[in-house]
């Protein structure tokens, strides 16, 4: 039911782990539901420099947690507002639907990194 | 690879396979036909009935042949809903049932009937006391599984079907799970009505049987040209039934052998990851549970992560996690357990049968840490659980 892009983030997951001095922290999810995701950013000129994450769910949430390290490695802020759910998905070469609502949380907790990463900012420069 | 999935379903035996062939090209006939080949049809299904009959202590004209599981429970119980529903319109039931008869039950609920489900509790076992205070002078059925499915456990069947006797209700039990594993025996465990299913028990998929005790009669759900005593009409699947027939009697010879080397198999494989991986559990009772089920949590994982790992060191597992049901809802009976969801998502699912071999146990084991192992890294939650 996954396809090889899937499965292979699966079995391979990039960017593991978890930054401690990240410059923005997100999370998305509910264990309750099955899925739970946190995503950590550094954060050098306006551009992502590291990215890591950590999940709790099943292979789609996985799979789309580190498909979207990949995507945001490297790209600026804005650039990295613009990646969509449905992104992550297309560059998995699809996901099943039931997947799509529940599991496909990696956007979601990559911008929540980023807000967080803002407000952060916001803080500082006040 | 490793089959451990038993209870999904199991491989056709090729004695079974061999067994059904001459039925499909060769002895085609309707059973139903008053010439040669049509008799010898007849003929077959008539041996196999008794082979159905003799696995569950049964007199062969107490068994009708049916579709599989699902069907058999549900002519069992809307039938019997149907036929009584002027005396009363109460079913018990247990709040672990498999959705054949849960989703029927509901089905009747909606329909009029009033149904109680009894709680299975932590261990995953019904209480006969608890059955006692359900009962009521409307109760018309108690249906209540004799194995269950996910975690194994045995209902106390024998002490429900006296106390059904003594109120005078029908007792249907589903055996798809323990007919062929453990004993059965339809008199001893004072059952009216018993569903069995071919395909967990090496047989082929799509064909099943119900036990009716002489003189239980039910209301049919399906009607057409008279076939199975009018319960259930349709042109019999012959080949279909020479291999539930054959398939039982293997599982009749073999009984006692496979039970006792699948319940040291299971029990090793239970001790081995209970004592090798922090954090593990053991769904359901230690012991009252089929020789073949094991039923495994595991905290902050997910489970159809672990079955996705273990496939990939080719062991076939189950899980009860949402993330895997098609209702994307943790299954209901290890809700029942009273798991919380988190919980119930780390559950993972092995049912082993008479292929697997004790040489297999290390590897299992080391496959499931292993697995368990890398998706704890990977999880937010395990971090939480180590820092308490």
């Amino acid at each position: 039911m996954y396809s090889e892009k899937v499965m292979e983030h699966f079995s391979n997951p990039r960017n593991v782990g978890e930054i401690e001095d990240a410059d923005g922290v997100g999370t998305v999810g509910n264990p309750v539901c099955g899925d739970l995701m946190t995503i950590y950013i550094k954060v050098k000129d306006n551009r992502i420099e590291d990215i890591k994450f950590k999940t709790f769910g099943c292979g789609a949430a996985i799979a789309t947690s580190s498909m979207v390290t990949e995507m945001a490695m490297g790209k600026t802020i804005e650039e990295a507002l613009e990646i969509t759910r449905n992104d992550v998905a297309n560059e998995l070469e699809g996901l099943p639907p039931v997947k799509m609502h529940c599991s496909n949380l990696a956007a979601d907790a990559l911008h929540a990194a980023i807000e967080d990463y803002k407000k952060k900012l916001a803080e500082k420069e006040a | 690879m490793i089959y451990m999935d038993h209870s999904a379903t199991s491989p056709v035996d090729p004695e079974v396979f061999k067994a059904m062939e001459p039925y499909f090209v060769d002895s085609f006939g309707n059973a139903s036909t008053l010439y040669s080949l049509g008799r010898e049809a007849r003929k077959a299904m008539e041996d196999s009935r008794k082979k159905v009959a003799s696995l569950i202590g049964a007199d062969p004209t107490e068994v009708i042949f049916t579709s599989g599981g699902t069907e058999s429970d549900n002519i069992a119980i809307k039938g019997t809903a149907y036929r009584l529903r002027k005396k009363g319109n109460h079913i018990i039931t247990s709040d672990i049932e498999h959705p054949a008869v849960e989703e029927t039950c509901k089905y009747l609920e909606k329909n009029g009937f009033q149904v109680t489900y009894l709680p299975a509790g932590e261990e995953g076992i019904v209480k006969v006391e608890d059955l006692k205070n359900a009962i009521t002078d409307k109760t018309i059925l108690i249906t209540i599984m004799h194995a269950n499915n996910e975690i194994g456990t045995i209902q106390p069947i024998k002490e429900i079907g006296e106390i059904a006797r003594e109120h005078k209700i029908y007792f249907h039990t589903d055996a798809v799970q323990s007919v062929g594993k453990i004993p059965v025996d339809v008199k001893d465990l004072n059952v009216d009505m018993l569903s069995l299913s071919s395909h967990k028990l090496y047989g082929p998929k799509g064909i099943g049987a119900l036990y009716i005790k002489k003189g239980v009669r039910l209301e049919p759900i399906i009607h057409g040209g008279g076939h199975e005593k009018g319960i259930r009409p349709g042109t019999e699947n012959v080949a279909g039934i020479v291999g539930l027939g054959k398939a039982c009697e293997i599982a009749e010879q073999n009984l006692e052998e496979n039970f006792k080397r699948l319940t040291a198999i299971r029990d090793e494989i239970i001790e081995k990851v209970l004592s090798g991986i922090e954090q593990s559990y053991l769904n359901g009772h230690p012991t009252k549970r089929l020789p073949n089920n094991i039923n495994f949590r595991f905290t902050s994982i997910e489970g159809e992560s672990l079955v996705l790992h273990l496939d990939a060191k080719g062991i076939a597992s189950s899980t009860g996690s949402a993330c895997s049901s098609k209702k994307l809802e943790p299954s209901h009976v290890l809700m029942a357990l009273g798991l919380k969801e988190v919980d119930a998502h780390g559950s993972l699912r092995l049912t082993l049968g008479k292929e697997n071999k004790e040489e297999e146990i290390d590897y299992v084991v080391e496959s499931i840490k292993d697995a368990v192992d890398t998706l704890r890294k990977l999880s937010p939650l395990w971090c939480q659980v180590d820092e308490e």
